[in-house]
């Protein structure tokens, strides 16, 4: 008989060390390699980002849409900074999550009544809306130019470029770090089961007493705090926002990445962002002008041959003997 | 004491077609309900309309003597009624003992985010449980991996988990290779006898119907056509003729 | 505002109404027949445009009649659906069929980056225009307002001929009928007879010339750059999900809603120009989650 639980706990000691791995591979990149630490903050944020849409995905609904809580909390980092420049970061940070997880849970209350493409497109609508404002309203958000936002103090300490920079690769590494094993427990807990359930059958889950709306809108939040996290931080780490930010390319972007991550595993996220920067890099630097078609050949390749992703694929190793009759 | 479950004047219609006519039910508690008729006859729409799946044009419906017409199943589910599905509704991307840890869960209503879902409930229950239906070997299996028949467990078991005082189970023994039908019915409804659960179930399968039922209730068009013990419905001529097709 | 205003608003919006409505076509087809929300479908509209242009340049230098200028637009809208078309449905979504909407879904997205920079690749990041034939065909004065008959008449008698086209074919055609059948039920069809692969080949042809045929038509009246698929795409899914997945009909007047809806911001609310269809689909989509004109959907336990 296949036992499904061990499987599970050889791909998962595998991610366990890959993400061992990984963090103390950033953490030395970055002191080794000055010039890699925005690339690799870059990545973290995008990888956090992901795990906040993979969240959502785990209930089988994808949103276009998620970058619109990046655009918030970044935006509300950037006002804020200009209002307060004496805040410090750690307060700008905390301000773009909240916001963006205040909008979400208003937000929520109507998404969570979709499923299937029609909660894409309605969130996809969302962040359209607000994506167009930012570009047009120039006077209030600096239209396509965007809003600086100057380096503000980090721990009430005033600090260099450079400094700077590496505080933030810190700070970003410990937060992925403690995101992966949050999200990782949530997905294990009876709320994160029960999100997996809305994804397979809501029906059962109405006829056990459950409200999969309230299910949805907790994860909602949650997943919209995530992205709005990685917007305050890519805001910060620039000192530059831009609509873009909340564009629904970035949206599919996230998308992509927990897909070739896989999502499984809250560690997906990461591997799926590692990769596609890395790709990303890879292809500026001797090819120039095909990232884009370089990264839809990855995405295809892992549609088609890895569905479950990267996570996926470790999962999946080879099954102990004593298969099923 | 007042009756288990009551309906009064329940009335639905899909464009021309009648799927319940001004229906006035009783079930008391302590019943076997056995509920037969045709396909279409509107048997599994009875179930959805008490059970809050679908709203009535017009009518009343009372659980435990509290009327529940427009509540959410969710919430009618809470006052004590549980549910089996003519296609088993299960939780295939999970594994046995998960479907019924979530149902357990959904039981005390509380989810918990951070507590791991087989140390939020009672484990000995959910072994209770699995034993109760013959499931213990499996436990650890993806749901997906089930036949039919022990899906159709399954599906039981965690209606089971709440601990229901009444439990409609739908067509219970469709899709059951014959010779596991009798199996089946006998532990669930052993079962539903240990613990004083009221059952009411859907069946075609007349000998099952003979076997375990109380009482019987035929549907025709909408309507109940007749409604007392197996002997009297079973003999009726009507119902001979328009529902089990013999004469 | 005055009456000139409204009249130059009133063709601004129809004239980009009737693109918007071609270029929808084709999504919602391919939305309402196979499933699938095709985001290449904006490549499809680029590579449209560029290959108009391509060809309006080419045959530029032969003294070509306006008919000539038409012809090329539409050949290149029929090379671009039949070539792109083919490709994309054979070599990739053919392989996802069975999976879920989603994959469908990103696989379409990641057709869309790939194109995009084949589509650089091809024709450079600099502005591609051809414009001559609006000059050929002249304006249109009315009340003091002068607006060109491109955009103003052939530009929407291309999309009703189109419209007209598609609808004969379902209804009356056995060809037609079969994607009907098949857009019901693709298991049923199968079992009747029909081959729904190939009519699943001919569905997202069908829907790509279309596509290609939007930005063929666009192409004249602006330089074709990139990011102009992106921008395409975004409103075509404003209006397919607006008027409902699949709702032929409901796309043409959601295209209208929504292109009136814009001229008029852009000459009363100018910075609500580009947000204006958003709103549109998110107050549809909260009030009809399933479009303006979807049908009910059959019971499911």
């Amino acid at each position: 008989m296949v036992c499904f639980q061990s499987l599970k706990r050889e791909g998962f000691d595998m991610i366990r060390a890959l993400a061992w791995l990984g963090f103390i591979a950033c953490f030395s990149l970055g002191l080794l390699f000055p010039w890699s630490k925005t690339p690799l903050i870059m990545a973290l944020c995008y990888g956090m980002a992901s795990m906040g849409v993979a969240i959502m995905m785990r209930a089988g609904q994808v949103s276009f849409g998620h970058a619109l809580y990046a655009a918030i909390a970044a935006y509300s980092v950037a006002f804020a900074a200009r209002s307060f420049p004496e805040w410090d970061g750690l307060l700008l940070l905390l301000i773009g999550v909240l916001a963006s997880s205040l909008a979400a849970a208003l937000i929520g209350l109507f998404v969570v009544r979709y499923r299937g493409i029609f909660f894409g497109m309605l969130n996809l609508a969302l962040s359209m809306v607000v994506f167009s404002m930012l570009g047009k309203f120039y006077n209030l958000t600096g239209g396509t130019d965007g809003l600086r936002i100057n380096r503000p103090t980090l721990f009430n300490h005033t600090l260099e470029r450079d400094t700077f920079e590496t505080s933030l690769l810190m700070l970003c590494l410990l937060l992925a770090a403690v995101l992966v094993w949050g999200v990782q427990r949530y997905y294990k807990s009876a709320s994160g089961e029960a999100l997996a359930g809305i994804k397979s059958n809501e029906t059962r889950l109405e006829y056990l007493g459950l409200s999969a709306k309230r299910i949805l809108w907790n994860a909602y939040i949650l997943s919209a705090a995530l992205v709005g996290l990685s917007g305050a931080l890519f805001g910060l780490v620039q000192g530059l926002v831009t609509p873009d930010i909340g564009s629904w390319f970035r949206s599919g972007e996230y998308v992509f990445i927990s897909i070739l991550g896989g999502s499984g595993h809250a560690f997906g996220a990461l591997l799926g962002a590692a990769v596609f920067e890395a790709v990303k890099l890879f292809a500026a630097a001797y090819m120039t002008g095909v990232w884009q078609l370089i990264l839809g050949v990855t995405l295809i390749i892992v549609i088609l041959v890895a569905p479950d992703g990267i996570v996926g694929l470790l999962q999946k190793r080879k099954p102990p003997t004593g298969e099923a009759p | 004491m007042s009756a288990l479950l009551e309906t009064k004047g329940l009335q639905l219609s899909f464009g021309g077609v009648v799927a319940a006519d001004h229906i006035d039910f009783v079930l008391q508690r302590g019943e076997r309900l056995a509920v037969i008729g045709q396909n279409g006859a509107g048997k599994t729409t009875f179930i959805n309309i008490c059970t809050g799946f679908l709203k009535p044009a017009s009518g009343q419906v009372f659980f435990n003597g509290v009327e529940v017409t427009h509540q959410l199943p969710r919430q009618i589910v809470r006052l004590g009624l549980g549910r089996s599905f003519q296609l088993p509704q299960l939780f295939l991307d999970h594994t046995v003992r998960q479907c019924l840890e979530i149902a357990a869960a959904g039981r005390s209503g509380k989810l918990s985010f951070f507590k791991s879902l087989s140390d939020s409930v009672d484990g000995r229950e959910v072994d209770d449980t699995l034993a109760l239906v013959g499931l213990q070997q499996r436990a650890h299996d993806p749901a997906l991996a089930l036949p039919e028949g022990q899906r159709k467990l399954l599906d039981i078991a965690m209606a089971l988990m709440l601990r229901p005082q009444l439990l409609i189970m739908d067509e219970p023994t469709s899709g059951v290779a014959s010779e596991d039908k009798m199996a089946l019915m006998d532990t669930v409804m052993q079962a539903l006898t240990e613990r004083q659960v009221t059952s009411w179930f859907v069946e075609h399968d007349i000998d099952i119907v003979n076997r375990y039922a109380t009482r019987v209730a035929a549907w025709i068009a909408g309507k109940v056509a007749a409604d007392g013990p197996p002997a009297d419905v079973l003999s009726n001529p009507q119902i001979q003729r328009e529902v089990l097709g013999t004469h | 505002m005055s009456t000139e205003l409204m009249l130059l608003a009133l063709a601004d919006g129809v004239s980009y109404a009737a693109l918007l409505f071609m270029v929808s076509l084709g999504l919602t087809l391919i939305c309402g027949v196979m499933g699938i929300v095709n985001v290449a479908h904006g490549a499809l509209y680029a590579f449209g445009g560029y290959t108009a242009s391509y060809f309006t340049l080419l045959t530029l230098g032969h003294e070509p009649s306006t008919w000539m200028l038409l012809a090329c637009l539409v050949a290149a809208a029929l090379l671009v659906g039949v070539v792109l078309g083919t490709t994309l449905e054979v070599g990739l979504l053919r392989r996802v069929q069975m999976r879920d909407p989603v994959q469908q879904l990103l696989m379409t997205f990641a057709a869309f980056m790939v194109l995009e920079d084949v589509q650089r690749l091809i024709w450079g990041t600099q502005p591609y225009s051809a414009p001559d034939i609006i000059g050929r065909l002249g304006t249109v004065h009315f009340f003091n307002v002068t607006y060109t008959n491109y955009q103003l008449i052939v530009i929407p008698i291309v999309a009703l001929l189109a419209y007209a086209g598609l609808l004969f074919f379902l209804h009356f055609t056995s060809l037609g009928k079969q994607v009907v059948a098949v857009t019901h039920h693709r298991e049923m069809a199968t079992a009747l007879g029909i081959h729904a692969k190939r009519i699943g080949w001919l569905t997202f042809v069908l829907g790509a010339t279309l596509g290609a045929l939007g930005g063929a038509m666009a192409a004249p009246t602006t330089s074709m750059v990139p990011g102009a698929g992106a921008d395409m795409i975004v409103l075509s899914f404003a209006v397919v999900a607006t008027a409902g997945m699949g709702q032929i009909s409901g796309a043409l007047l959601a295209s209208l809603m929504i292109g009136l809806a814009r001229s008029m911001a852009v000459y009363l609310a100018p910075e609500w120009e580009v947000a204006v269809p958003y709103l549109i689909m998110v107050l549809v989509l909260l009030v009809r989650p399933n479009g303006l004109f979807s049908v009910a959907q059959a019971r499911r336990i």
